[in-house]
């Protein structure tokens, strides 16, 4: 590691070209890289193999409803903010097998799955995906069942967070807490410094390994205006964010929701909401799941299957006799309220990072922050 | 976790749709509080939580009284003596019956609610000095649909407890009483200061028997109810059995009323 | 049994619970003492209803005759209940029969005498009427659910 630097203990400098080398070290360290890549024009996660892999000198524009990819005028890496993945698909796979089994001559026999030990490195993990993952471990591995599936594939990963320099159109990280500065969860933070003379990042190690690693790198220490130029670009998102409308205040937001079950707003939003489940699967905190049971045609084999489920289908609240949630304004209120409400009282945090992706990827553009406002009653006026 | 393989000792049939299942662990018996359920897999057909209906001192035989609703209760009808049944848990939060030592214990249930509630009464008969007085009010559809009834008849016939039932429909040749559940309440022999109420039914007839007992002077504090919603995974990761801020597979399926009453009642919560 | 000894067994029933004990003699005055036998039919579907019954002990059976089912058995009701309306509501006829299922002890009050002393008292027609209309409730309240099926297959 290299000496300490006089305002900064730990900062290094890596050329643009070493992310590469980064990418090289963790695939031969036996790391299975993901990172963002573009793919039917947007930026989604999957492997790269090398620095060529990742999306350059492109933005996304982002609003309710709406996604549209854009050249920006540098070659930046990580110019653009959160797609329609999240790190979730690798850590809680949208569709597994959970067991085999068979109906032998001596009784039923249940096969377990062997869970891979799987070791994932995830390149650019912006700070409210940090948050959304530290919510996933205390929803699936903090219980008295930890999750099989998903500690496996939690227990090796290796992050490498990217500190956001510009804001999306639906970004709202600020008002959740959640960025846009990688503050925890990562093993080295990277702030991009896209100057054409000079394209660097700033690299901070967050555990020991991180710092180990970046020693395989060829870097030096960060100077005074590194940091400077590194923090400007972060203070620029947070501007960004703070000029936006699209803000929640989140003060006292449980009591808001559970105190207005029957708000007149709920069957507002429910006009619009299609219930097509876009936003659960969008959400890198949406955990929701449901099991198949299959058997194969001869009968002797079955096999169960986990996948993703949503609140907003109907099947979701199957009981005896029907569903519970029949309307689409109570499956809206089930996701909302759960979300930002009965989360706290069963994790002790909310559910939303402040992401929007859920606002994004909506088809209607029905954004979050919007409804939570209508219901603190701040949005005023007659609609036609 | 995996389900465990039971061997199915005994099927019987209790009513037209609804038949009780003795299981026998091939590999050590599990404790078990009255109130708490089970996942049972049927091989192929899938997962079905059902509550466990037998006596809490005697683990060893696990029984379970299922109604054939959906796909796999229907599939377990079909179900023999030998066949094998895959077994979760057991889960969930137990009928107070620590809480009701000392007290009177009032048990309300309407048509397949009997089942759950069962252990409580086993366990209460087993412990009887610890407790006061054993009052059972019991629904049903018609008297055909009734659970239990030689037992029933038992229980019924012991001095110590006061027993009383009734049926939604019944033809002439019936000579008890006909009518709703919460009808029997306001007659019912016990302390309503010092008594615990559980109630065990459909969600709407829960919701009268809770007002009929708010009349007869039981504090909400002192109800307790069993809610039902989908169960998929038991083990409080696939959302789909929560009610409000409750996951109903670990804090419910018993759940003190006065903590739900804000939500009982409401609307597709 | 004359009928002045009523009176201490009408103000014990749940019925007449906190009524002005002016009250309960004034309906004491109408009242009578009844017993009938396992299966007697106490009212029958469109006769004069001419009274009403506060179940001492004993419990009743309301039915309705269909031709089809025959006789269907809607409630029962017990002690402490009270049995008949169709005394209050012209056209003053009974509208399901009654049966007694057990032995069943009975007071029975007259309509005639009571509807007499209620216009005369309008406040004692307006105590009566809460009364009734309590059953009222309840009773329906009850059918409602019975209605439902909530214990049916589909429900």
């Amino acid at each position: 590691m290299k000496s300490a630097g006089d305002r900064n203990a730990g900062l290094s400098i890596i050329e643009r070209e070493e992310l590469g080398t980064l990418i090289d070290v963790l695939g031969a360290r036996g790391y299975q890289v993901i990172g963002p890549v573009v793919s039917d024009g947007a930026i989604v996660y999957d492997r790269i193999a090398s620095l060529a892999d990742l999306p350059e000198g492109l933005t996304d524009e982002q609003d309710g409803g709406r996604y549209r990819l854009k050249q920006r005028d540098d070659r930046a890496l990580f110019g653009y903010v959160v797609g329609p993945h999240s790190w979730k698909k690798y850590l809680h796979p949208p569709r597994i097998r959970l067991f085999r089994a068979e109906c032998a001559e001596n009784g039923l026999r249940i096969i377990d799955e062997e869970q891979p030990q799987e070791k994932f490195a995830f390149i650019g993990a912006r700070s409210c995906e940090l948050h959304a993952i530290a919510i996933q471990d205390r929803v699936l591995l903090d219980g008295v069942y930890p999750d099989a599936v998903y500690r496996a594939r939690r227990e090796n990963l290796f992050v490498v967070a990217v500190n956001c320099g510009t804001a999306g159109g639906t970004c709202f990280c600020t008002s959740m807490n959640t960025g846009p500065k990688a503050t925890t969860g990562y093993d080295l933070a990277l702030t991009e410094i896209p100057d054409p003379d000079n394209h660097r990042f700033l690299v901070e190690p967050g555990t020991a390994l991180g710092a180990e690693i970046l020693g395989a790198l060829s870097s030096r220490e960060a100077t005074p205006d590194d940091e400077t130029i590194a923090e400007q670009s972060i203070a620029r998102a947070v501007e960004q964010m703070e000029n936006n409308t699209r803000r929640m205040d989140a003060t006292g937001i449980r009591e808001l929701l559970l105190d207005n079950l029957e708000h007149a707003r709920w069957d507002d939003v429910a006009q619009r909401c299609l219930t097509c489940a876009n936003c659960t699967m969008v959400c890198p905190t949406c955990f929701c799941t449901t099991v198949e049971d299959t058997t194969d045609l001869t009968g002797d084999h079955a096999e169960r299957w986990r996948r993703w489920d949503s609140c907003f289908t109907q099947d979701f609240s199957y009981i005896h006799g029907g569903s519970v949630r029949v309307s689409p304004m109570s499956r809206y209120r089930q996701w909302m309220t759960h979300k930002l409400a009965t989360w706290i009282d069963q994790f002790g945090v909310s559910g939303c990072v402040g992401c929007g992706r859920c606002i994004t990827w909506c088809p209607v553009g029905i954004d979050i922050t919007e409804e939570i406002r209508a219901i603190r009653g701040q949005i005023n006026g007659c609609k036609a | 976790m995996l389900p465990v393989p039971h061997r199915i000792e005994r099927v019987r049939r209790e009513t037209r749709d609804t038949f009780t299942l003795e299981l026998a662990p091939v590999s050590g018996a599990a404790i078990f509080s009255p109130g708490q359920f089970n996942m049972l897999y049927v091989f192929g057909a899938g997962e079905s939580a059902i509550s466990i209906s037998g006596h809490p001192g005697r683990p060893e035989k696990l029984v379970h009284t299922v109604r054939a609703v959906g796909v796999v209760t229907r599939a377990m009808r079909k179900l023999k003596r030998g066949d094998s049944i895959g077994v979760r848990g057991p889960f969930g939060a137990p009928w107070p019956v620590d809480l009701s030592e000392g007290r009177d214990v009032v048990l309300v249930t309407g048509g397949i609610g009997l089942a759950p509630l069962r252990p409580v009464i086993y366990h209460v008969l087993a412990n009887r000095n610890k407790y006061g007085k054993l009052v059972l009010l019991y629904g049903a559809r018609t008297p055909a649909d009734r659970l239990y009834t030689r037992e029933f008849e038992r229980w019924r016939r012991r001095p110590d407890t006061y027993i009383d039932s009734t049926v939604d429909a019944a033809g002439r040749d019936w000579t008890g009483n006909v009518g709703v559940v919460t009808r029997l309440i306001p007659r019912a022999d016990f302390d309503a200061a010092n008594a615990i109420v559980m109630i065990c039914g459909p969600e709407i007839m829960m919701r009268y028997t809770v007002a009929e007992m708010q009349k007869r002077g039981v504090s909400l504090d002192r109800i307790f109810v069993s809610m039902e919603r989908n169960m998929k995974c038991a083990v409080v990761a696939c959302g789909h059995c929560q009610y409000g801020p409750h996951f109903l597979c670990s804090d419910g399926p018993v759940l003190r009323f006065d903590r739900i009453a804000g939500l009982f009642g409401k609307r597709e919560i | 049994m004359t009928v002045q000894s009523l009176e201490p067994i009408l103000a014990e029933h749940p019925f007449c619970e906190g009524l002005d004990p002016q009250d309960v003699r004034v309906l004491s005055g109408c009242a009578s003492n009844l017993v009938f036998r396992p299966g007697e039919m106490i009212c029958r579907e469109g006769e004069h209803a001419d009274r009403f019954y506060l179940i001492r002990e004993g419990r009743i059976a309301i039915e309705v005759y269909t031709p089809e089912r025959g006789q269907v058995m809607i409630q029962t009701a017990g002690a402490g209940e009270m049995v008949g309306w169709s005394w209050l509501v012209p056209p003053h006829r009974w509208r399901f029969d009654v049966r007694a299922l057990d032995t069943t002890r009975a007071l029975a009050l007259d309509a005639e005498c009571l509807r007499g002393k209620c216009e005369i008292d309008p406040r004692l027609g307006y105590e009566l009427l809460k009364r009734t209309a309590a059953v009222f409730a309840e009773r329906l309240l009850a059918t409602r659910l019975q209605l439902l099926d909530v214990y049916g297959d589909n429900s």
